[in-house]
């Protein structure tokens, strides 16, 4: 323990950072509390000098949320884009991770590139994404140029997909967002596993070799439970993350969230509380906790799972 | 299973590409392990010693040369089809697994014919248990247990599948004193009831000599000297194996040989007929003193260990080539500890006199 006479010093030392929290993360919770509890609470008319509005106390937020016709939309766009991309990254995380681990040849320069995406601004992505899948159509049936995605399908002897245009289909558009979400989920699943898989001793691979065990069971009977607690740490992040998806999605379809025809058909929770700031503060808030409290019980169940899964 | 290693030499490549400097681990390494024995590679760190081992293992390649099991060349082989068992010096045994999971494990990756049914897997695994008495464990996780429980699953888990040849690196390294004194008895017993040629590294010579059928004493990836711990022990061939074998450790002093007799200092200590008058080193073990009122070598006395059965004496000299000199005698001997010196007489078969500049001996 510290000294009691010298515990004015530890203050001080962390104040900057008690200061900075106080003001950006601890008072917004509870301002998010506040206002959510507020019915009908709207920045503007709060802002209004010359009129005095009484927003009445009560659950009323809450409840809007939930009849909102777009919400269960998107519940639904957030929970099968968490529950499609996590374990996919996930999976094709740890196989490559497993394989930069294995190879001497070329090791540095490929992490460099599976690093990328990382580093990466996310809406750049989604641009470059868009323009993969992108399809134009022009006076005819035929399209006038499509991305290099349809060209490969082309090469390969299939049809053109409308993946993200005018008309396109519910499972296209979840398709694309799955592959771009995975994608840009790899670096840093990658980047754990390897660091975990880079911390376990050698030696069970050679007893595992002595042995003569097969490569598919090193992988799952030693690997994977020598890595599980790695495995839970990027899955339950993973899941956090998947929750608050955005713009990603914005990314690719623009802030309309959804294809041409069809807007806010690939909307989320987020983009939800992103558009009722500025006009419904205290809906906002209210979905944003009840966005927390989704997060909450799948992360308690994600910790309850590994616990029994885990090896520490 | 004889194991014979032929002109084993294994090179490892410069780390430093400027240097170009290569380290030869093992070198031009040959000797015959005999079917059944327990062999102890001995030698201080980087002798080559666990290399050795780990090259009959197959889990290293060596540069050259070849190693033999009974009579098929395993050399080629790889590790998982020569048929052995190892024991990592920190065991490796996986965490995650239970004592009877990770005893299982190598009986789980037999496969056609040797493949075997759940029954006679948990059969194996039982007796294998039992041999080192962990039967009572088997529900136990690795970190549960202590460290030599943790040897002895280790030991189980290089067992059950029934080697041709059993290997052990360092197997006494991470236990405590006492437990060192246990264990080794309880791999001597294990060896004898298996009858599995056994092949252990080891850097501690108490170790080695204790229970080894055969030691080989290994310096910079060269052998030195093979045979019976005893045998090495009263005949070394060169000041190395002398100096490494013996707790104490042998005495070395300055010494010249003229006119057929040794001398240390001025005093002529003993005859050795036959060799020509030169400088030599000359070793003498602990044991090879005797108190004598009118002994030739006198020393100056320093301290006296009274140990119960023996008595140590430390004493100096100026010809020594250690700080101190230690002699170990029966307890029934009194020594006055009041005196400023002691003499000895010294047991001729006690005392090695070595070439000075090659360290090989000379015998006499």
């Amino acid at each position: 323990m510290v000294d009691t006479r010298k515990q004015w010093k530890a203050w001080l030392y962390l104040s900057p950072a008690i200061v900075l929290l106080l003001i950006f993360t601890v008072w917004p919770i509870f301002n998010t509390i506040r206002l959510s509890l507020m019915e009908g609470y709207n920045s503007t008319m709060a802002a209004n000098p010359y009129v005095d509005y009484e927003f009445p106390f009560g659950l009323g937020n809450f409840t809007r949320v939930l009849e909102y016709p777009n919400f269960l939309t998107c519940l639904k766009n957030t929970v099968l884009l968490c529950v499609i991309t996590v374990p996919i990254s996930t999976l094709l995380a740890l196989l490559i991770a497993v394989g930069l681990h294995s190879i001497k040849f070329l090791q540095k320069p490929l992490q460099t590139i599976f690093f990328m995406p990382y580093v990466t601004n996310s809406i750049a992505i989604g641009m470059v994404f868009a323009a993969m899948f992108n399809m134009v159509i022009g006076g005819s049936t035929r399209p006038d140029s499509v991305g290099i995605v349809n060209n490969i399908l082309e090469a390969l002897g299939f049809d053109y997909i409308n993946w993200t245009n005018a008309g396109s289909s519910y499972g296209a558009n979840l398709a694309v967002m799955v592959v771009y979400i995975v994608w840009n989920a790899l670096p840093f699943k990658i980047l754990v596993l390897l660091g975990g898989l880079q911390g376990i001793n050698k030696q069970y691979y050679e007893a595992a070799r002595v042995d003569g065990t097969k490569k598919s069971r090193v992988l799952w009977r030693i690997t994977v439970p020598l890595l599980s607690p790695m495995l839970a740490y990027v899955i339950i992040t993973g899941f956090i993350g998947g929750f608050k998806e955005y713009s990603s999605i914005v990314g690719i379809f623009g802030d309309t969230m959804g294809p041409a025809g069809n807007p806010y058909r690939m909307d989320t929770m987020v983009g939800f509380i992103y558009r009722a700031i500025g006009k419904q503060e205290g809906t906002a808030s209210a979905a944003a906790l009840i966005l927390f409290g989704i997060i909450f019980v799948v992360t308690m169940i994600n910790l309850a799972v590994s616990k029994k899964k885990t090896h520490y | 299973m004889k194991v014979v290693l032929q002109n084993l030499t294994k090179i490892f490549p410069s780390r430093d590409k400027k240097s170009n400097q290569e380290v030869v681990a093992v070198n031009d390494f040959s000797f015959e392990i005999p079917d059944g024995k327990l062999i102890g590679l001995l030698g201080p760190s980087g002798c080559g010693k666990s290399t050795t081992l780990y090259m009959i293992s197959g889990l290293q390649k060596p540069t050259s040369g070849k190693i033999f099991f009974g009579d098929d060349d395993v050399t080629e082989l790889s590790t998982e089809n020569r048929g052995i068992g190892l024991v990592f010096q920190n065991y490796a045994l996986y965490p995650h697994m239970t004592v009877k999971q990770n005893i299982l494990f190598p009986l789980e990756n037999l496969k056609g014919k040797d493949k075997l049914t759940k029954e006679e897997k948990l059969e194996r695994a039982k007796s294998a248990a039992k041999l080192v008495q962990i039967d009572e464990l088997m529900d136990r996780k690795p970190n549960e247990l202590s460290g030599g429980q943790q040897q002895r699953v280790a030991i189980a888990r290089a067992l059950v599948k029934m080697p041709r040849v059993l290997l052990l690196d360092e197997p006494l390294s991470n236990l405590d004193a006492r437990l060192r004194l246990q264990t080794r008895e309880e791999i001597r017993r294990i060896q004898k009831e298996t009858g599995i040629t056994t092949v252990f590294v080891t850097h501690d010579q108490e170790e080695a000599m204790s229970i080894s059928d055969m030691i080989v004493v290994m310096k910079l990836g060269v052998l030195q000297q093979i045979g019976k711990p005893q045998d090495v022990y009263d005949n070394p061939v060169n000041l190395f194996v002398a100096k490494f074998l013996g707790t104490p450790p042998i005495n070395v002093f300055n010494g010249a040989v003229k006119d057929g007799k040794l001398y240390i200092g001025d005093a002529a200590v003993l005859e050795t007929p036959g060799v020509a008058d030169q400088e030599v080193t000359v070793g003498i073990r602990p044991e090879g003193f005797e108190l004598e009122a009118d002994g030739a070598l006198e020393c100056q006395l320093s301290n006296v260990e009274v140990m119960g059965r023996d008595v140590s004496i430390v004493t100096t000299h100026p010809a020594s080539c250690n700080v101190t000199i230690r002699s170990i005698i029966d307890a029934d001997c009194k020594v006055d500890v009041t005196a400023t010196s002691v003499r000895y007489n010294l047991k001729p078969h006690k005392v090695f006199i070595f070439n000075k500049e090659t360290e090989e001996r000379i015998y006499f």
